[in-house]
């Protein structure tokens, strides 16, 4: 540390992404921690430049240009202790240049403990590219052909309950040993195997591994099937992603000298900071990071983490697997302008080649906006197919439960227990109007019950994320004050009806005054500001549910937000009309209802100036 | 382990007995048969399992292009070394192909349409303008071209072309029996004039190209190569070296729309950023257009051109 803990004025972190480097400066003001100026610039681990230090001191240059500061001295370096006018007392950084973490894992049971193992590599941040498993239906010179053709950063095994059978999960490691998977990076160095398995197997699975490879032992993740242990197999994996894989990344041994606490992968940086914020508010909680290659999904439900990547959805990189993978009806379904939908392929794929551009026109946001509804819709899926009770654990039924045939493997991803959902990403964090990010957040995500809305203002989470581990204050004091913007609430009852007929009934008083009836379809926006608040009795229509059971009233205090309050009468699930024209005159009601883009003549007058 | 009969490293054949129970008082023996011809990898003493690894079938590989071996990389391959003119694409498909440059068309904006595409160009690598049709592409493969290399190209003409929508840029392995690549962008785009210059200044020359594509991480874009041996002129390279700095006058290509495409040179760098007509904020600058107007674009959405 450069300084001491007490006397932290100026603070500076970065997050290396792998197309733009964000850093951010935090200053003590007034005896608070305050976010102050935001600097960025691209993202150099590619050639010419092959050194990510490059971009980082691009980005802190620009914050010293803002700031009037001297941040980077004749040298190229961070200057620190803060003096003066000079320099920073931290600093720190998250990284997911060059393609992150990319992992491969391995364990007995595919829906056991591969599932367990799978779950221990996303919470650490890692992109999983394929999880080898007894039972995953490949033949084993299949499998080996698999592991053959993966260039993995590292390779987490798992298998066998502790004091259990040791023959299947020795067998997995007998059959990766023999493929000679090679690391991405760096020839001269040896693949990091992590075994996170049964105890008894470990002296086979260290014969097995003798050679060629280093392999280290953590504690079993799953030590008995009724429990994950999964902690000890992540912190594993952060420590070998900063041993191996982030020294051999370009410029990163020079970047790691800079940092005052070990560079973290970004999205084990989001998490850390968005499974913080459940505990503290006991709440339920769920986080989106849209990206140009990834989408990422964070959720905390009753105290249970999970993360899910979903690699090939994003809006650069990924944008036309987006397009591929949803089909460019269910895109144009969310867009109320006419499309040509031949010039719409060739702009998707330009975006894909190029990934630095931004949408210039409104059509071109509209039609961006429409991608990453897709796209968080398609990666909300998967993040609820995988974030599950665990499977395998014995079930205790009672007579009551006969007709409740729950198994294990359910997901724990409930909507109407949701509390919280927090966008960041570009293409949310940078919308225009913060209405068109908390639209996208409800049809993408399709909240029920009262959720509020929220967006990382700037995309600080993440540099949050590894300034929590280094100083909490500093963290909690700025996401709460600059990092977190509250959108609104969302107010949806679960159900189907009609069209046109009664959806709800409400009566809002407090710092807003409100009272009236939804119809089904149809969505109002009520402003309630920042910092206000209003009691709300909803009234759901019968086959409607609001958390409190079909048809039954609940009362509720809201909080407002750079929206408002925002009730949602479409129904859940939500279902656009198939017919072209009526969901033409849907979009374009909702549109209406929530104020998303600016009327035509205001268009024309912001496109000529 | 005390069944087997065959050790680490022995050759085995398919049907060799490999391991065999001892069986009750001689009688009822249990047989294991080697499944595969090859060499016994390893034996786990733990689980029982055997490993046979089947014999090497040599590989023939191509030289990708002609030139001096300088290196040997044991188990893997050759380095070959050769002057060459080098001239990046921005996507394609298909691998590595060779084949003699044609010029099919005459201008760098001229779409390369199939009437362009005459039997003579069989095994060439075909040079077109602007947009490459399907109809061509058809034709270019009926014919047994190499190659098709021009300014762009549909995205609606590549999905019909492969039979399905490319999702992730990661390309090269199709096979499709000719290499595309595209140096500009999708759409009906004209190749950079220097590009362009470059390709008519070998046309007859022998080439290399290679339509794989990788926009991730450790980016690869297509390539066209013309070894030139000793033919080999002064060293040009500094022309690749661009500065890299947007200044009043540089010439640039805009590369989103509602301009995609379009030429012109920077006239302003305002300081300030300016709302755009999205309704994002973001820094700007004007661009002087060929046709003489001058439009306000996001400085993201243009790229340096070389003169």
């Amino acid at each position: 540390m450069s300084a001491d803990q007490n006397d932290i004025q100026v603070i500076l972190a970065t997050d290396c992404g792998s197309t733009t480097t964000k850093a951010i400066m935090i200053e003590l003001k007034d005896g608070v921690y305050r976010q102050t100026y935001r600097g960025e610039a691209p993202t150099t681990v590619e050639e010419p430049f092959a050194d990510v230090t490059a971009g980082v001191v691009n980005a802190v240059t620009e914050i010293g240009e803002l700031a009037g500061r001297r941040l980077v001295d004749d040298e190229g370096r961070i200057i620190r202790p803060a003096r003066g006018n000079e320099g920073c007392d931290i600093y720190i950084s998250t990284s997911s240049a060059g393609g992150g973490l990319q992992m491969m894992v391995a364990g007995v049971v595919r829906e056991m403990t591969a599932a367990s193992a799978k779950r221990a590599a996303l919470g650490a941040g890692a992109i999983v590219m394929d999880t080898i498993a007894s039972n995953d239906k490949r033949r084993p010179h299949e499998q080996i052909q698999r592991i053959r053709e993966l260039r993995p950063d590292m390779v987490l095994i798992s298998g066998g309950t502790d004091g259990g059978d040791t023959k299947k999960v020795v067998e997995i490691a007998e059959l990766i040993a023999p493929a000679k998977p090679r690391p991405r990076f760096g020839k001269e160095y040896e693949l990091p195997i992590i075994f996170a398995g049964n105890k008894d197997a470990v002296s086979d699975v260290e014969r097995a591994f003798k050679v060629g490879f280093d392999l280290s032992i953590v504690e079993n993740l799953r030590p008995v099937l009724e429990r994950e242990n999964l902690a000890p197999a992540r912190d594993r994996i952060h420590d070998v992603f900063l041993e191996h894989v982030m020294a051999h990344a370009p410029g990163y041994p020079k970047l790691m000298e800079w940092t005052d606490a070990d560079i973290m992968a970004t999205p084990n940086a989001v998490g850390r900071i968005l499974e913080q914020i459940a505990a503290k508010n006991g709440i339920n909680a769920v986080g989106v990071d849209i990206g140009g290659a990834t989408t990422d999904v964070f959720s905390v439900f009753d105290g249970q983490f999970n993360r899910t990547v979903s690699a090939n959805l994003g809006m650069s990189y990924s944008i036309s697997n987006v397009c591929a993978e949803a089909g460019m009806d269910s895109i144009l379904r969310w867009v109320h302008l006419d499309m040509n939908e031949r010039e719409l392929r060739n702009r998707v794929k330009n975006k894909m080649i190029r990934p630095t551009t931004i949408p210039q026109s409104q059509e071109a946001l509209v039609f961006e906006q429409a991608v990453a509804r897709e796209a968080l819709r398609l990666a909300y899926i998967q993040h609820k197919e995988f974030a599950t009770t665990l499977k395998g654990v014995q079930q205790q039924r009672t007579v009551g439960d006969t007709f409740s045939q729950k198994t294990g493997g359910q997901t724990i991803v409930d909507n109407m227990k949701l509390d919280l959902l927090v966008a960041s990403g570009g293409v949310l964090s940078h919308a225009p109007r913060m209405n068109q990010t908390a639209a996208m957040l409800m049809d993408a995500f399709e909240p029920e019950g009262f959720t509020e809305l929220a967006k990382d203002s700037i995309f600080m989470m993440p540099h949050l994320g590894v300034l929590s581990q280094v100083n909490e204050q500093a963290a909690t004091e700025v996401f709460e004050r600059d990092c977190l913007i509250l959108l609104g609430t969302c107010i949806a009852p679960a159900g189907e009806g009609k069209p046109g007929k009664k959806c709800m009934s409400y009566s809002m008083s407090g710092d807003a005054t409100a009272s009236g009836e939804l119809a089904y379809g149809d969505v109002k926006l009520i402003p309630l500001g920042t910092g206000q608040e209003a009691t709300i009795e909803v009234s759901p229509a019968r086959g409607f549910d609001l958390g409190a059971g079909p048809g039954k009233k609940v009362t509720r205090t809201v909080r407002g937000g750079t929206v408002g309050v925002i009730l949602d009468g479409r129904g859940r699930p939500l279902a656009l009309p198939d017919d072209r024209q009526l969901n033409l005159d849907s979009i374009r009601k909702w549109i209406d209802s929530l104020e998303l883009y600016p009327q035509p003549q205001e268009a024309e007058a912001m496109a000529q100036a | 382990m005390d069944c087997l009969l065959i050790k680490e490293g022995e050759h085995v054949s398919e049907g060799d007995v490999i391991a065999r129970t001892k069986g009750m008082f001689g009688m009822f023996k249990n047989e294991a048969k080697a499944r595969a011809d090859g060499t016994i990898e390893n034996v786990s003493s733990a689980t029982g399992q055997l490993m046979i690894r089947s014999q090497q079938i040599p590989v023939q590989v191509k030289s990708y292009m002609s030139g001096t071996v300088v290196e040997r990389l044991e188990g893997e391959g050759v380095v070959i070394e050769n002057h060459i003119a080098q001239v990046q694409g921005i996507f394609g498909i298909g691998g590595e192909a060779y084949g003699r440059l044609r010029m099919a068309c005459d201008s760098i904006d001229q779409q390369l349409t199939e009437d362009r595409i005459t039997d003579d160009m069989a095994g060439c690598v075909i040079i077109g303008g602007a947009r490459v049709t399907a109809a061509a592409i058809r034709r270019a493969q009926s014919i047994g071209c190499s190659a098709v290399v021009s300014g762009g190209i549909d995205d609606q003409d590549l999905k019909n072309f492969l039979g399905y929508d490319l999702g992730v840029a990661i390309t090269g392995s199709e096979k499709i029996g000719l290499t595309v690549i595209i140096t500009e962008g999708f759409g009906d785009i004209a190749m950079a004039d220097r590009t362009f210059n470059l390709l008519k200044s070998h046309e007859g020359n022998e080439c290399s190209v290679n339509g794989a594509t990788q926009i991730r991480a450790g980016v690869m874009r297509p390539e066209i190569l013309v070894p030139l041996g000793e033919k080999a002129g002064p060293d040009d390279s500094a022309f690749s070296g661009s500065d890299g700095l947007l200044e009043i006058g540089t010439p640039v290509r805009l590369i989103r729309d509602p301009h995609f495409g379009l030429i012109g040179t920077v006239s302003d760098l305002p300081a300030e950023p300016a709302i755009l007509g999205s309704g994002s904020k973001a820094r700007v600058l004007s661009v002087q257009l060929e046709g003489g107007d001058s439009v306000i674009v996001p400085r993201a959405n243009v790229e340096l051109i070389e003169e």
